[in-house]
């Protein structure tokens, strides 16, 4: 919302400073968004008036003008005649002895040049100043000479004040519940309740009609206008405005018409009304009709189609629809400047129903942002009354008498205040009287008042305090836990008052008061944990994925749908229905594939070997989990006596172990598979799980047909953990410590075993083979190759027994290696290799 | 001293002397103390001198002995140490060669500001919560007293997904309010609760990006005013930037969810970017008390509960305190800006250590 300081004038009666009036819009929840002062360039330039203009002596197209700039020394002397005159050398032709003329005085900078202007010698005869073209001021492109300004123009006057070029333009941003304030008149009533002045008395005067109108109205969609007015003017003649109107709405960025369209313009913006004028001469019968579309084209002012549904509010004549209720006119029926008569509208507009409409048409006008905010609806009498006038005074011509037709809308609502909810809620103590004052400079009007309390009438046109409260209660709330709604009205009404009173004083003035700590009976000043244990357990994760190497990573929730693609399934449920870019359009099934793609672009970059991890959801048909995910690529920094070291499966099974085990996971628990998902390696990947069914984790290379489809480059290998399955650690009192005395010892066994036995197979039959003295057993070995027979692998493990009451016997320590390699055998078919 | 145990004194230091290792060194300490050695055999032999000669013979002889046990000591450590000098020096490395040094890995820059705000509210008695990002649009909007028709909603550009025939509209949350509501839906105040998180809408260019983070707070009770409120957010801004006198301004403001609304500004220099400093203002959050209607539609008494609301940008906060000039860099993954920006894994933000 824009508007000149002189306009707010035209209705506030103040002698705050520009600045005062700044402080307090933004104070007051009008917040000024910017502020553009064109008179600020043209200080320096007064009016002034030619008393001599003579031939200069050596140059036919230069004269030597004496200049009248209204400086009065009374002392005389200043110019070189010894008078109060100032010389000055000009090569303007029309430069001449007795007209008004701008003056720019030594220092000034000319805007249209940027130079600066210096007292010199022009041809040997000394100039002090200058006399400028509209031109040279940034004002326009006539340069046919100098500036001439009307005769027995004051010298020494502002030029910008003269001309009415020192009006700053204010631009604030208005919130949506405040239509009021998309007026002019609006803002001054604010900053006058806000203490910075009076707001000026406004009275629109009646304009008898003269004759019946031509034109009347029916209403056929009552829901979407309760009420309309309307009259007819005739024997009028459209034209430009007067300079006053077009300065005003050129200030304020609009582009001046005609009289006609920058009369409803001046009041869209000076009582926030908009109007619209159809040109009578172009309408069809004599009924215009508001009802609902039914397909027709409207070719609308700003010269676009646009097919009216059943839902727009349409007025009609007999030939057709002829403009967007509320939103915007046709041109059809539009004026023009032949114009000689018209028929204003003046109505109430549905706010939800133009605010729909404009938004399915994708129409922005003054009027809809307007009319969706809601109107004052006790205005429209005195608005057209007032529009009347103007085009009366403007353009001319006699008015006829009003046609109406529904009814003014009921407004009339009351809110009470009890004042001590002032601090209550709003923490800042105001005097009654004082908080009672407030409200009435805003149009409030008391119609009850006890010490406790006051009962207020709202002004119409506050259409955002103590309206009927729409409660949209949770679906599925408990009935015990219902509010009626009338006992949520009366709390909101007052919380709008409440609101208006502490704006008005500026929220600064509410004293800040610290939080009383939580609980403070039971637990005192120290508070309870932030997190619960499953947070701070995100908290570890996220600390021992950056402890190993991994760079931390927030990737975007949607990605191509392509890339996508190769990491799970693409359901078209998670895919959006309004993307901002194509490759931004299905949320992800897991953050390694935004890892992955990070890592393409870092390859991009020359950074082939990075390590990077996300800890973000990763969503699902099911809904969506979190999940720690990490990616290795490339090879390992290389470094003397170490051979190549790429990403790799190991790796990626450590860090996701690493993590488990910083959450708690038994690691004993755990159990390895190779059964990844598809874009995993098929023989080089793995999954970790808890029991026999919850999938904790998987890890591996990534498939090679993934990383070619993505541009990858080398080696990459992946985890993806995921955090929310992870079984919380049992919150039980530890046992105390199994500490023997006895000192441990240890047996190795080498088992040939066939290709596909894994591993863990033979290490957990051998732990299996003994319960309490065996308590450790690890592989620390693998070896494949001509020492062994064809098709077979040698496992060597090491075992750890651990003696509990007394030393063990050789026969003891025999009959125990006997049954782990039974155990063995047993389990896995293998034989102690000879 | 008699010639014969002179020589064998001027033998063996002679010898010693020249016993250039351990081996030779032994060979020596055996010849002259072992059990065959001379001067064993000299001791042995006394007890068959005159018993006046024995006295005598035994003093010189014990004093040689105990001469020469020294002499043997000091240069076997003396070869002792020769030896070790010879096996660090041929055991030298060049110290400069490259080791693995485990690190560089660190912390994003959204997950350590996360971490600072919630050691700041929670020292003020908060609780983390978190809600999913794919919400419904009754609680992004309905319940938030923001209506389909509302003007608000038109400057939320939202991202929608298909929704099943008779459910409710699917959408991503473009505020972490939805948690709000959430949390009063399932716990009675007394509520103080601080929601990160991430939040969507369909904007993109230098300034916005479709998926950023938020910070929500709520806090409800009996007899909180917007006193609290300001309390709690100058103290968090104070905190959080590590001034203790850093200016904070209230302007009244509007959002569907609460009331009354304000935004609030932190005193900054926009040619420097200096905070705190310079005589311009820099807005760094929304807030207000907790609209009636909000508290009724989560089944909570407006009479007789109060309460405040307010929320922050993520990013922009990490952005001023940390000075990253570019709010893309976030999302882009750059290891070298991550390396940069990131923090330390053994570094988290703890208000006992400092943040």
């Amino acid at each position: 919302m824009k508007f000149t300081l002189s306009w707010l004038r035209d209705h506030l009666d103040t002698t705050a400073t520009q600045a005062e009036i700044l402080a307090a819009l933004n104070r007051i929840g009008l917040e000024v968004e910017g502020v553009t002062d064109r008179g600020a360039a043209l200080a320096p330039f007064r009016t002034a008036r030619i008393v001599a203009a003579d031939q200069h002596p050596n140059a036919d197209r230069l004269r030597i003008c004496r200049v009248d700039i209204g400086r009065d020394t009374g002392e005389g002397g200043i110019g070189p005649e010894g008078d109060d005159l100032v010389q000055v050398v000009c090569g303007a032709p029309n430069a001449r002895a007795g007209i008004s003329v701008i003056f720019a005085p030594p220092g000034s900078v000319i805007p249209a040049t940027g130079a600066t202007l210096k007292v010199g010698s022009i041809r040997g005869v000394e100039s002090h100043g200058m006399l400028c073209s509209l031109r040279e001021l940034g004002l326009g492109e006539e340069h046919d000479g100098i500036a001439e300004l009307p005769d027995n123009t004051t010298p020494g006057q502002s030029y910008a004040n003269f001309a009415g070029l020192d009006d700053p333009v204010i631009e604030i941003a208005i919130t949506p519940n405040r239509g009021d304030a998309l007026a002019i008149r609006g803002i001054a009533r604010d900053l006058a309740a806000a203490g910075l002045g009076r707001l000026r008395p406004w009275l629109a005067q009646t304009v008898e009609g003269l004759f019946p109108s031509p034109v009347g109205w029916r209403i056929d969609y009552p829901e979407a206008c309760p009420y309309v007015l309307g009259r007819t003017v005739r024997a009028l003649r459209n034209g430009p405005s007067p300079d006053w109107l077009r300065e005003r709405l050129v200030a304020i960025g609009l582009r001046p018409i005609s009289a006609l369209v920058d009369i409803t313009n001046f009041f869209t913006f000076d009582l926030g009304r908009p109007l619209h004028v159809f040109d009578a001469g172009k309408l069809s019968g004599s009924e215009l009709v508001i009802c609902r579309g039914a397909g027709e084209t409207l070719r609308a002012l700003d010269g676009r189609d646009y097919i009216a549904g059943p839902e727009d509010c349409v007025i009609a004549d007999d030939a057709g629809v002829q403009s967007f209720a509320g939103i915007m006119g046709g041109e059809a029926t539009g004026v023009s400047e032949t114009t000689t008569s018209v028929f204003i509208e003046c109505a109430l507009f549905d706010p939800i129903r133009v605010a729909l409409a404009g938004r399915r048409h994708a129409i922005n006008s003054d009027a809809r942002q307007r009319f969706e905010r809601g109107l004052d609806p006790a205005l429209p009498v005195a608005a057209l009354e007032a529009a009347t006038r103007m085009i009366l005074e403007l353009c001319g011509g006699e008015a006829s008498e009003v046609v109406v037709a529904g009814e003014p809308p009921a407004w009339q609502r009351e809110a009470r205040l009890r004042f001590e909810r002032i601090a209550g809620l709003g923490g800042l103590e105001v005097a009654p009287d004082d908080a009672v004052a407030s409200l009435e400079a805003l149009g409030f009007a008391v119609r009850a008042r006890d010490a406790a309390s006051v009962l207020l009438d709202v002004p119409s046109w506050r259409n955002d305090i103590a309206m009927p409260s729409v409660l949209d209660a949770a679906p599925d709330l408990d009935p015990a836990r219902r509010l009626g709604v009338d006992t949520v009205s009366v709390i909101e009404a007052e919380c709008d008052l409440i609101e208006e009173v502490l704006r008005l004083r500026g929220l600064d003035a509410v004293p800040p008061v610290t939080l009383p700590p939580p609980g403070l009976i039971t637990r005192g000043p120290v508070p309870l944990p932030s997190l619960t244990p499953r947070q701070a357990r995100t908290a570890v994760a996220r600390r021992m994925l950056a402890a190993r190497g991994l760079a931390e990573c927030v990737g975007f929730s949607f990605i191509s749908r392509d890339a996508a693609e190769h990491f799970g399934a693409i359901p078209d449920s998670l895919r959006l229905l309004n993307p901002i870019a194509a490759d931004l359009d299905q949320l992800r099934p897991t953050p390694l594939a935004s890892l992955a793609l990070a890592a393409r672009r870092n390859a991009a970059r020359g950074a082939d070997a990075v390590g990077l991890c996300e800890i973000g959801p990763g969503f699902g048909e099911g809904g969506q989990l979190l999940i720690a995910a990490g990616l290795r690529t490339g090879q390992a920094p290389r470094r003397p006596g170490v051979g190549p070291e790429p990403a790799s499966v190991w790796q990626a099974k450590a860090d996701a172990l690493a993590v488990l085990e910083s959450l708690g996971v038994p690691m004993e628990a755990l159990s390895v598979t190779a059964d990844a998902p598809a874009h995993y390696h098929p023989g080089r990947s793995g999954t970790l799980r808890q029991g026999p069914k919850l999938v904790l984790a998987r890890f591996g290379d990534l498939h090679p047909g993934v990383l070619k489809a993505l541009g990858l480059d080398g080696a990459a290998a992946g985890f993806e953990l995921f955090l929310d399955v992870v079984p919380d650690p049992k919150r039980r009192r530890r046992a105390a410590p199994d500490l023997p005395a006895f000192q441990p010892l240890t047996r190795d066994f080498a088992f040939l075993v066939a290709l596909e036995v894994t591993a863990d197979a033979v290490v957990r039959a051998a732990r299996g083979a003994e319960r309490t003295l065996i308590t450790k057993v690890s592989l620390f070995d693998v070896y494949e190759g001509e020492k062994v027979p064809q098709g077979q692998k040698s496992l060597a493990i090491e075992v750890v027994l651990q003696p509990r009451e007394r030393s063990l016997t050789d026969a003891e320590i025999e009959a125990v290696c006997a049954r782990i390699v039974a155990a063995v055998g047993k389990a896995t078919g293998g034989v102690l290799r000879g | 001293m008699s010639d014969d145990l002179d020589a064998l004194r001027q033998e063996t230091l002679i010898a010693l002397d020249a016993a250039g290792d351990l081996r030779a060194w032994d060979a020596v300490r055996v010849a002259t103390l072992g059990k065959s050695g001379r001067l064993t055999g000299l001791l042995k032999e006394l007890g068959r001198a005159a018993p006046e000669e024995r006295r005598i013979r035994g003093a010189a002889l014990n004093r040689l002995r105990d001469e020469l046990t020294l002499a043997i000591e000091a240069r076997g450590r003396s070869l002792e140490a020769e030896a070790l000098n010879a096996r660090l020096a041929s055991e030298r490395v060049d110290v400069t060669l490259p080791v693995p040094t485990g690190g560089g890995g660190s912390i994003h820059p959204i997950s350590r500001t996360i971490e600072e705000m919630v050691a700041i509210f929670g020292a003020m008695g908060f609780q983390l919560a978190e809600g999913p990002d794919i919400e419904t649009d009754w609680h992004n909007f309905s319940a938030l007293n923001t209506p389909s028709h509302h003007p608000a909603r038109t400057d939320h550009d939202t991202f929608y997904l298909p929704t099943p025939e008779g459910e409710a509209t699917r959408l991503l949350r473009t505020q972490t309010s939805p948690v709000q509501i959430r949390t009063m839906l399932n716990q009675a105040p007394p509520i103080r609760v601080i929601v990160p998180g991430r939040t969507y809408r369909a904007d993109h260019d230098a300034t916005h990006s479709p998926m950023f983070h938020q910070c929500e707070g709520l806090v409800v009770d009996r007899g909180i005013t917007l006193g609290h409120l300001k309390g709690c957010v100058i103290e968090f801004l104070r905190a959080y930037f590590d001034q203790p006198t850093l200016p904070v301004r209230f302007r009244a403001s509007y959002f569907p969810f609460t009331e009354p609304s304000m935004e609030i500004d932190i005193g900054w220099d926009r040619r420097s970017g200096e905070i705190g400093g310079g005589s311009d203002w820099l807005e760094v959050l929304g807030s207000g008390m907790v609209h009636p209607r909000v508290l009724a539609n989560c089944g909570i008494d407006p009479r007789e509960f109060t309460g405040f609301a307010f929320g922050m940008g993520i990013e922009r906060l990490t952005m001023l305190k940390n000075g990253i000039p570019d709010l893309r860099s976030f999302y882009e993954s750059d290891i070298r800006w991550l390396r940069h920006y990131g923090s330390s894994p053994l570094l988290p933000a703890l208000l006992h250590e400092g943040l």
